[in-house]
């Protein structure tokens, strides 16, 4: 396999390291670090009930609105105050794991090439987010409300286009006007309506899109915003005084950290840092290269057009098109390079990829350049007939997962792919029929797929869930899929001593051969 | 490790996470203005007066107008800049000059200006200017306590009497 190809950064490697911890709590599959845009659509749903809650007893005018939530606070407490509380905790909750999905993403480099679309509309997302959240805190027309629109007004104002003109709305009179309030509600309403398109955008070239957390995870969060909506619940400030301004004021840092700025930077260096932020992150795809595997190549002559590569590829980068060769078969996959990850997930799906054909040089419907199935077939080969000792394990690895080939001895080989979803589960039959006693499987931590479905389609693949199955035929107890990071060896070490022990208490395999008996022949003539 | 420490160790997970929110949602306090700080605002949306006055037009220049453009008096449109200074204790703070908006210059002038000012009794003197030549006809002298937090708009409306403090 070419030395070139990707690997995690250090960035990414450091972050493993903190996501590794939450796995002792929360275990691989619910851990909250990888279900950060999951959440985000979670706590998005939940701020949009409460808003619509909290809008059902608002009044809708400057005059009257902080009377009403006031009133909501009185009379319908708890419910009243619950709301306005979860409205304000579930869109922080929001903004913070959409930051933390930021700075992961952009920790594992995942903004350019294929991914480009899903970072660019991402970027989108956090402005409108942004701009939402800041809105909404206008609408209680208290102390925050007024000092919060009116550094945004003056920001706005320091543009020569509006040039003092939209502060003047707020300033220039005893109280903003109704239809002035009216368009901030407006806003707050429009806002959240354009980041629905926006997240929904965002997921286009994902699939599937996890846009549900798990079910225990989404119990847990709701249960936290409810423990903490009751511990600390929102307390409306007195109402906004134009003449006034409080000496002191409760910021939520995770929205109106910018008007803080402000102060300090002044209206034209926030516009600097802004734009020079923003422009720094959209420009990321473009201004840097993350290097990439090169795209799959269908090969028409092995492909039967079978669509599972197009069932199983996580960026939509196959798609089914009709047949441009003479054989009898309706479709044939094609592969869109743009967007292709560079996976091997769908030379996985393959069921051209088993290396129990005859060919000496074997190919397969749609196979990877820089990693080609008859190459990893011959290196399998090649391993497994080097293997002494007892009991031989083979390990498939994840080029993204634990360092297996640290793991190498007489009796271990370790043979990397670029996923461990590419792995044919015909593979793992051939390795054990080829001499091997054992197939460890070593693929990324759950969940935490470098192409975002690998370990659920290996898993299902081995557990005979989905096509390509692994057939029955197969002593399971002689293969095992063990999640591994990165920064995980020494898991996957104690993982491997662990199977290595169970297959000493199962025995050595009975049939053994360096090659399957056919291809034995061919090779031999 | 055992269900009831994995549970127990969630907990803190989420109780920490929770706890930023709460924390970061209201705190830590922001002072708006500088302790002991009152807050001037200079706000304008003023028209000033027109830079060139009208001119009547000749009978010859009339005739070769078309009939329905025929208005006796040729009126340049473009406005002057409007010009406010104010001076606190004698000393000016501010000397904003704001130009008439469009492309000819013919749009109200629009201006904002912030300034924080220690808290106290101050002279506040602004003086206003919307004519060709810049001249300071109108201006407003007043002894004024400004208590710490108070917001004091400077506006000018010819209809209430010019400037106003609000």
């Amino acid at each position: 396999m070419d030395a070139a190809l990707p690997r995690p950064g250090r960035a990414a490697l450091a972050l493993e390291r903190v996501e590794a911890l939450f796995d002792a709590a929360f275990g691989q599959r619910l851990n909250p670090w990888r279900h950060l845009g999951a959440l985000g659509f979670y706590f998005f749903w939940i701020c949009c009930a409460s808003g619509i809650w909290i809008y059902v007893g608002f009044d809708t005018s400057a005059t009257g609105a902080w009377e009403s939530l006031a009133a909501m606070d009185r009379n319908e407490w708890p419910l009243g105050a619950f709301a306005r509380a979860l409205h304000r905790y579930s869109a922080d909750a929001l903004v913070a794991v959409t930051a933390l999905h930021l700075v992961r993403e952009l920790s594992r480099r995942h903004y350019a090439a294929f991914r480009r679309f899903a970072w660019l509309t991402g970027i989108f997302t956090l402005v409108v987010l942004l701009a939402a959240g800041i809105g909404g805190y206008w609408l209680p027309w208290d102390q925050l409300a007024q000092w919060s629109l009116t550094s945004t007004t003056e920001w706005f104002d320091a543009l020569p286009v509006f040039d003092g003109a939209l502060t003047r709305n707020v300033v220039a009179g005893e109280q903003v006007s109704d239809r002035f309030f009216s368009l901030l509600i407006f806003l707050h309403i429009g806002l959240p309506l354009t980041m629905l398109g926006a997240m929904w955008a965002h997921v286009q070239r994902v699939s599937p899109a996890r846009t549900n957390p798990p079910r225990a995870l989404a119990w847990g969060s709701a249960a936290m915003l409810a423990a903490l909506c009751l511990v600390k619940p929102i307390s409306l400030l007195p109402a906004a005084d134009l003449a006034f301004l409080p000496a002191r004021l409760p910021l939520d840092w995770l929205y109106l950290f910018p008007h803080a700025l402000m102060a300090w930077l002044g209206a034209d260096g926030l516009w600097v840092a802004t734009a020079a932020c923003f422009a720094a992150l959209a420009a990321l795809p473009f201004a840097t290269r993350v290097p990439r595997a090169p795209a799959a190549r269908v090969s028409l002559a092995n492909c039967n057009g079978c669509a599972r590569c197009f069932a199983d590829c996580p960026y939509d980068a196959v798609v089914m098109v009709a047949r441009t060769d003479a054989r009898p078969h309706a479709r044939q996959a094609e592969v869109d390079p743009d967007l292709c990850a560079g996976c091997g997930i769908c030379t996985g799906a393959c069921p051209s990829s088993t290396p129990f054909r005859r060919d000496e040089e074997l190919a397969t419907g749609i196979d990877m350049p820089s990693s080609p199935i008859g190459q990893l077939r011959a290196r399998l080969e090649e391993r497994t007939a080097a293997l002494a000792g007892s009991p031989r394990i083979v390990i498939f690895a994840c080029r993204w997962g634990a360092e297996a080939a640290q793991l190498d001895n007489s009796a271990t080989a370790a043979v990397e792919f670029l996923c461990a979803a590419m792995v044919p589960p015909s593979f793992v039959e051939y390795a054990l029929r080829a001499g091997a006693d054992g197939v460890l499987v070593a693929g990324c931590r759950e969940g935490d797929c470098e192409f975002r479905a690998g370990d659920a389609l290996t898993a299902g693949r081995l557990d005979a869930a989905r096509a390509p199955a692994l057939r029955p035929t197969v002593p399971r107890d002689r293969v095992r899929l063990v999640p591994a990071g990165r920064s995980d060896l020494a898991g996957l070490r104690a993982q491997l001593d662990r199977f290595r022990a169970d297959l000493e208490s199962l025995g050595p395999r009975a049939r053994r051969h360096a090659l399957p008996p056919k291809r034995q022949e061919k090779r031999h003539g | 490790m055992n269900r009831a420490l994995r549970y127990g160790l969630q907990a803190l997970l989420y109780g920490a996470f929770a706890a930023t929110l709460g924390y970061f949602s209201t705190s830590p306090a922001f002072e708006p203005l500088p302790p002991g700080h009152a807050l001037i605002r200079v706000s304008l949306n003023h028209a000033g007066q027109r830079k060139f006055a009208c001119r009547t037009r000749s009978a010859e220049e009339l005739a070769k107008l078309a009939p329905n453009m025929r208005a006796a008096e040729d009126c340049p449109r473009e406005r002057a800049p409007v010009r406010v200074k104010v001076d606190l204790d004698g000393r000016t703070v501010t000397d904003l000059v704001a130009s008439p908006a469009g492309l000819s210059r013919d749009g109200a002038s629009v201006a904002y200006r912030r300034l924080p000012v220690p808290a106290g009794t101050h002279r506040l003197r602004v003086s206003f200017a919307d004519d060709a030549a810049g001249t300071f006809d109108r201006v407003r002298e007043e002894e004024m306590h400004l208590e710490a937090g108070r917001v004091l708009v400077i506006d000018f409306e010819p209809g209430q009497g010019a400037i106003i403090l609000r």
